[in-house]
């Protein structure tokens, strides 16, 4: 690790500009190190060391059991349904917002940020409040014999909630970016509203929509405030991956426990891999852009 | 195709983009829309198009009512200043956008519409550059694809927006020039908007001076130039002189009916000549700087009647003979004046 810092120090002294000295950049840099050390590479070794305490077997064990693997099953269900949906809505959002002038789009533009705003627990007593036995849905529901709260609707309402700004914030400043120029160019040479959006818009965003899709995803995998409100916590039945983690916790079986989390901090370390595989290439793709706008002020 | 746009108004807010503005773009010409910016040109352009929809007022197309008709069934072409390729298609793909998009009972065969893709590219010199992406190509080459792109569907009209503004001086000279050879080989009409007086008296066969939403004058660029309509047009074509009674103009200068001696008249600084002696009728002023510009000198004066600034320009050899300094008196006599009867 001092040898990769020697060689950031290198590089950043070889760009010496008119910034503070070397050593205030050696202890910013130092600083940073420390603290990811400590909040998160400590943590992360934790969790697959507690894990594996009794050897692989056990962990096997722990992640083939039953409850276990119905807890997968709630989750990736969830994400099938929930994902989908915040697909949908960033898409809408993002186009009618990036692409047309409208009364009260500030508005909007604000009430997407409101589960980044909200507390998920509060998120989820808001569904609670709503279609919960004593809630103000609740006898309707109970006449129909309609299960939303502590079963599975109320879990995936709960996760799209806490999860649809991801989608919808990555794409309406690329979008705003972009313009409306491409989209009019589509529409005079006689291509139809989704010729235009299947042919045009969405190509040129599929990158930023991918990189929404990779956040949302590990979010809503993730999800525990929100969830562990309208859950009720039924082992085999509402319980997802986070929920199980609590229960076996709970029943102080460490072993399980950290099992069923390294799937969660596995899913974490591919997320953030694919994540930078898709900043890579969107950065690649923008450079082209910026190059070509450099040249053209240059001209 | 012939387009005509009657009483055609549109506000944005509170501000009149067009203001009741009716003409008739005559088939197969190539006409400017000529006019600063906010003199709503641009504006026009796209209601034409289709792109924006006027507050009143109908657009025909060859006498037909097209003014509600959408813009994708309009069959224009349409050019944008910043090309507005499709950045992640190739320039072929870009080309072939038009016909691909077509219903599949008109759509021409794969084989058809690669034939047609590489003839345009040709039209616009640029077939050997059907696989490159739009970021590989200079401003000049995205343009060109750009018309190719416009040209494919075989538009009844060919609306340009500004074409080369965002090219440098060199490229768009010899672009506007390649685009008049070129309307000249297909006829289609076409309407092109621009700031730029120079660019609009070389490539149109017609100008439209729009001004705050309104016609200014409609005319041959030579007629806009020689005999601009309107005290805007003369300041707007080029650099005005505002010359005033007290400057001593000569009475046998012809004057419009109604011209009175107290309104200014006009006078382009090229028409000036200049003298070290008083001529009858000539104005006294002193020179208060002397620049040379290329091949041309540029004199400022003081006219010593009423203090006026005046401009004038003349060649660099009669500057030499003339051997001016700041702080000389001399006489100048303008060659051509136009006045406007009761307005400043």
């Amino acid at each position: 690790m001092a040898g990769a810092i020697s060689r950031l120090n290198r590089r950043v002294s070889a760009r010496k500009s008119a910034l503070d000295p070397v050593w205030i950049q050696r202890s910013a840099i130092a600083i940073v190190l420390t603290f990811l050390v400590l909040i998160l590479f400590m943590p992360l070794a934790a969790v697959f060391r507690e894990a594996l305490r009794k050897g692989a077997g056990a962990y096997l064990d722990a992640l083939s059991d039953r409850d276990t693997l119905l807890a997968i099953r709630l989750s990736l269900l969830t994400i099938a349904i929930a994902l989908p949906c915040n697909v949908i809505f960033g898409l809408a959002a993002s186009w009618a917002i990036a692409k047309f002038d409208f009364r009260g789009k500030r508005v909007l533009i604000t009430l997407i940020d409101l589960p980044f705003a909200v507390s998920p627990v509060v998120s989820g007593l808001i569904y609670v409040l709503l279609f919960g036995a004593q809630g103000r849905l609740g006898p309707w529901l109970l006449a129909h014999n309609i299960h939303i709260i502590f079963a599975v609707p109320g879990i995936v309402l709960a996760t799209i909630f806490v999860t649809f700004p991801f989608v919808a914030r990555e794409l309406i400043p690329l979008m705003e970016s972009q313009g409306t120029d491409e989209e009019e160019s589509a529409v005079v040479l006689g291509a139809g509203g989704w010729q235009t959006f299947r042919r045009v818009t969405l190509p040129n965003i599929k990158w930023g929509l991918l990189y929404g899709v990779i956040l949302c995803n590990a979010r809503a995998m993730g999800e525990f405030g929100a969830v562990s409100v309208v859950s009720g916590h039924i082992r085999g039945k509402t319980t997802t991956v986070p929920l199980h983690v609590e229960v076996l916790y709970n029943e102080y079986n460490f072993v399980a426990a950290f099992a069923v989390a390294s799937i969660l901090a596995l899913l974490a370390l591919v997320t953030l891999l694919l994540k930078s595989l898709v900043e890579w290439r969107a950065r690649k793709i923008e450079q082209f852009v910026t190059e070509d706008q450099n040249e053209e002020s240059a001209g | 195709m012939s387009i005509s746009v009657e009483n055609i108004t549109k506000r944005f807010g509170r501000f009149v983009a067009l203001d009741d503005v009716s003409h008739n773009f005559p088939s197969g010409e190539l006409t400017a829309l000529l006019g600063p910016s906010g003199s709503g040109k641009t504006s026009l352009l796209r209601i034409i198009a289709g792109l924006d929809f006027a507050d009143a007022g109908r657009v025909l197309f060859e006498g037909e009512d097209a003014t509600e008709r959408q813009a994708r069934h309009r069959k224009v072409g349409f050019v944008f200043q910043h090309y507005a390729l499709f950045r992640h298609m190739t320039v072929h793909e870009n080309v072939a956008f038009g016909l691909r998009v077509k219903p599949r009972s008109l759509r021409p065969s794969r084989r058809e519409i690669s034939d047609r893709v590489h003839r345009l590219l040709e039209l616009v010199q640029l077939d050997w550059l059907g696989d490159r992406f739009p970021h590989q190509l200079s401003g000049g080459q995205r343009q060109r694809v750009a018309l190719a792109r416009a040209l494919a569907v075989e538009p009844k009209v060919l609306l340009l927006d500004e074409p080369f503004g965002a090219l440098d001086a060199n490229v768009r000279k010899e672009l506007r020039r390649w685009l008049r050879r070129l309307h000249e080989e297909i006829h289609v009409t076409s309407v092109f908007v621009t700031h730029d007086v120079e660019e609009a008296l070389e490539v149109a066969d017609e100008i439209v001076v729009l001004n705050e939403g309104r016609i200014e004058q409609v005319g041959a660029p030579e007629t806009v130039y020689d005999h601009p309509a309107t005290p805007f047009v003369f300041r707007f074509l080029g650099s005005a002189n505002e010359i005033h009674s007290s400057d001593h103009v000569p009475e046998s200068f012809p004057r419009r009916p109604g011209g009175e001696r107290t309104t200014p008249s006009f006078a382009r600084p090229h028409d000036f000549d200049v003298f070290t002696e008083r001529k009858p009728g000539s104005i006294e002023a002193t020179v208060t700087d002397v620049r040379s510009i290329g091949p041309t000198t540029r004199l400022e004066l003081k006219a010593s009647g009423n203090g006026d600034a005046l401009e004038v320009e003349i060649d660099k050899h009669t500057a030499r003979y003339l051997a001016l300094r700041a702080g000389n008196t001399v006489f100048v006599q303008p060659r051509r004046l136009q006045s406007y009867a009761g307005v400043g």
